[in-house]
């Protein structure tokens, strides 16, 4: 007797919880070669409300979590990210047309990214950050503080990798995203919402839309409760080595004076 | 019921035989639970369209009975709220003014300086919320709170005597403190959480009207549950009754849990379909409610502005 297929509903990933679209909206998405590959949930304005309202309730707790526990957190995701390389890999080539080889290595370069930035958590406020003289009896600090929420779009060509390098450098420095991944590849992004949600990540620090950019994100850019936008994706080099700057994009440095002696 | 219901009225003799008030309220017909809960989740559902919604987010803030009932509320905090029910948006002045400040007992006169007549001042009494206390104690709170200002008291049931049966008790209690309050309006607290069953709200319904409530009040907010639809949807239908039977019109507050502007239109929709517009108004129906009133302002933001707001646009308590 021949097995019925099982086959996977792509749905949103928002605070924690994997609902469809609010508005039950889909849309078909295809591989390289315009074969049909999956139906994925159209995220609507509605969709981008709950998913700032879960990212708000997550800030609080993730942005004030101990440098190294945020660490911890984000090699969690690497590890689990590497048991499931096989799926990764598979997928990343059906929706990029490209070798398994070649989809291998960005995967590869995906989870040696989350441990890049694993390592930089307990580390960046100590470059960012500076401890400043001043002519009086006062420690003087600059001090890296979370922005907060943030409304991101990740490249739409690179699935996997783009995504991981806009998502990283954000919840490292104790912010929460809210990221639309590749519209036409989103995939892996849904197999990466599944890792994070088995990884310690706290429920809502990140929130994936699947959907269009074009649609979504004016309702993202206008909201007033999202702190910080994050555009930058289509004109990066997801490829080259990562550097501090996009974490310093993400911080904002507070001067705190402190009488010495007290 | 009409006629059944029709027992020791508020004019005639306070003093009540347990036993007959006990057939009465037994009497009652008892509550078809899936009925009710499929009626509040119907009415639930009800799509309202943006004037509507404008309408009902301007009258859910004149509603709404802004509350601090904590342990460590200070004259301070009191002051803070009191400004906040005087001016919810102090961004806009044409947002209306709250229905009720809400305070412990002691804190009255500080509320009532600082609002002065511009809007009322709820007290909670006879030993809120657990309302284990004896009555001396029960009527002379009441009375400190109506000397020091309050023109609302909100007085909790007995839900020990309650429980146990002891109606009589419990209707004195109304009965006394109703009388203790002089001008003052009385709203009484059924805590329906500690009811446990729905028949029990309709009864204690029953039972605080006819005892001379002004108000029946769902909770205290201190217990879980506090207000549901469902619980609200019943005590509305038993001061509908009342109305019929009796030509007075009782209020109802809804209190505890209720956190979101949907969650408070859903409250009015219910409200207007099962009473009648003549509730919709803060003299007949209010929300018992501190965290809903920033949603409520952050939704009329919305409206007003075009996009969605945020908690850093509206006062914190």
């Amino acid at each position: 007797m021949s097995r019925v297929d099982v086959r996977k509903t792509h749905k949103l990933f928002i605070g924690g919880a994997f609902p469809r679209s609010e508005s039950g909206r889909t849309y078909e998405v295809t591989d390289s070669k315009d074969q049909f590959l999956a139906n994925m949930a159209l995220a609507s304005r509605k969709d981008a409300r709950d998913a700032v309202l879960a990212a708000r309730s997550a800030v609080a707790k993730w942005s004030t979590a101990t440098a190294y526990n945020r660490g911890q957190v984000l090699y969690r995701i690497a590890e689990v990210m590497e048991g499931r390389r096989e799926q990764f890999i598979s997928e990343v080539s059906d929706s990029e047309g490209v070798s398994s080889r070649k989809a291998g290595a960005h995967v590869d370069a995906a989870i040696d990214r989350w441990v890049w930035y694993a390592g930089w958590a307990d580390k960046y406020a100590q470059v960012i950050g500076n401890t400043n003289p001043v002519a009086g009896p006062f420690f003087n600090f600059s001090v890296p503080e979370p922005t907060g929420v943030v409304a991101a779009v990740a490249p739409q060509d690179a699935s996997i990798l783009g995504l991981v390098s806009v998502v990283a450098p954000i919840i490292v420095t104790g912010n929460a995203v809210i990221v639309m991944p590749s519209s036409s590849r989103p995939i892996p992004a849904i197999t990466l919402a599944e890792c994070l949600a088995t990884s310690d990540v706290p429920a809502g620090v990140v929130n994936i839309l699947t959907g269009a950019p074009a649609e979504v994100m004016p309702w993202l850019a206008e909201h007033a409760d999202v702190n910080a936008l994050d555009g930058a994706a289509p004109h990066a080099d997801w490829q080259a080595t990562p550097s501090l700057s996009r974490m310093r994009a993400f911080v904002e440095v507070k001067t705190v004076w402190h009488p010495m002696g007290v | 019921m009409a006629d059944q219901m029709r027992f020791t009225n508020k004019e005639s003799d306070a003093t009540v035989d347990n036993s007959t008030l006990t057939s009465l309220l037994h009497g009652l017909p008892g509550v078809d639970q899936v009925g009710l809960e499929g009626r509040a989740a119907t009415l639930a559902t009800r799509s309202i369209k943006k004037d509507s919604k404008i309408w009902a987010i301007d009258t859910a803030i004149s509603m709404v009975d802004l509350t601090t009932l904590e342990g460590m509320d200070t004259d301070g905090k009191v002051r803070a709220l009191c400004a906040k029910a005087l001016h919810p948006d102090p961004t806009d002045p044409t947002c209306p003014a709250v229905a009720a400040v809400c305070v412990y007992g002691d804190l009255v006169a500080t509320t009532r300086a600082c609002v002065k007549d511009r809007v009322h001042v709820a007290a909670v009494a006879t030993a809120f919320p657990s309302g284990r206390a004896s009555m001396d104690v029960k009527l002379m709170d009441t009375k400190q709170a109506v000397a020091d200002g309050a023109d609302e008291i909100d007085m909790v049931i007995d839900r020990g005597a309650f429980l146990a049966g002891n109606y009589a008790k419990v209707f004195e209690e109304i009965v006394a403190v109703k009388e203790a309050c002089g001008d003052a309006h009385l709203k009484v607290i059924l805590e329906t959480g500690e009811l446990k069953t729905y028949d029990n709200v309709r009864r204690a319904s029953w039972l605080a009207m006819q005892a001379g409530a002004d108000f029946i009040k769902t909770s205290t907010g201190k217990v879980s549950p506090a207000a549901t639809l469902p619980v609200t949807l019943l005590m509305l239908e038993a001061v509908r009754d009342f109305a019929d039977q009796t030509g007075t019109r009782i209020g109802v507050k809804a209190a505890g849990g209720i956190k979101t502007s949907k969650d408070a239109i859903r409250y009015l929709v219910m409200v207007n379909e099962t009473v009648g517009e003549d509730w919709l108004n803060p003299d007949m129906f209010r929300f018992g409610a501190s965290t809903l009133l920033n949603d409520l302002l952050m939704q009329r933001q919305r409206m007003r502005d075009g996009h969605y707001s945020g908690p850093d646009y509206v006062t914190i308590d």
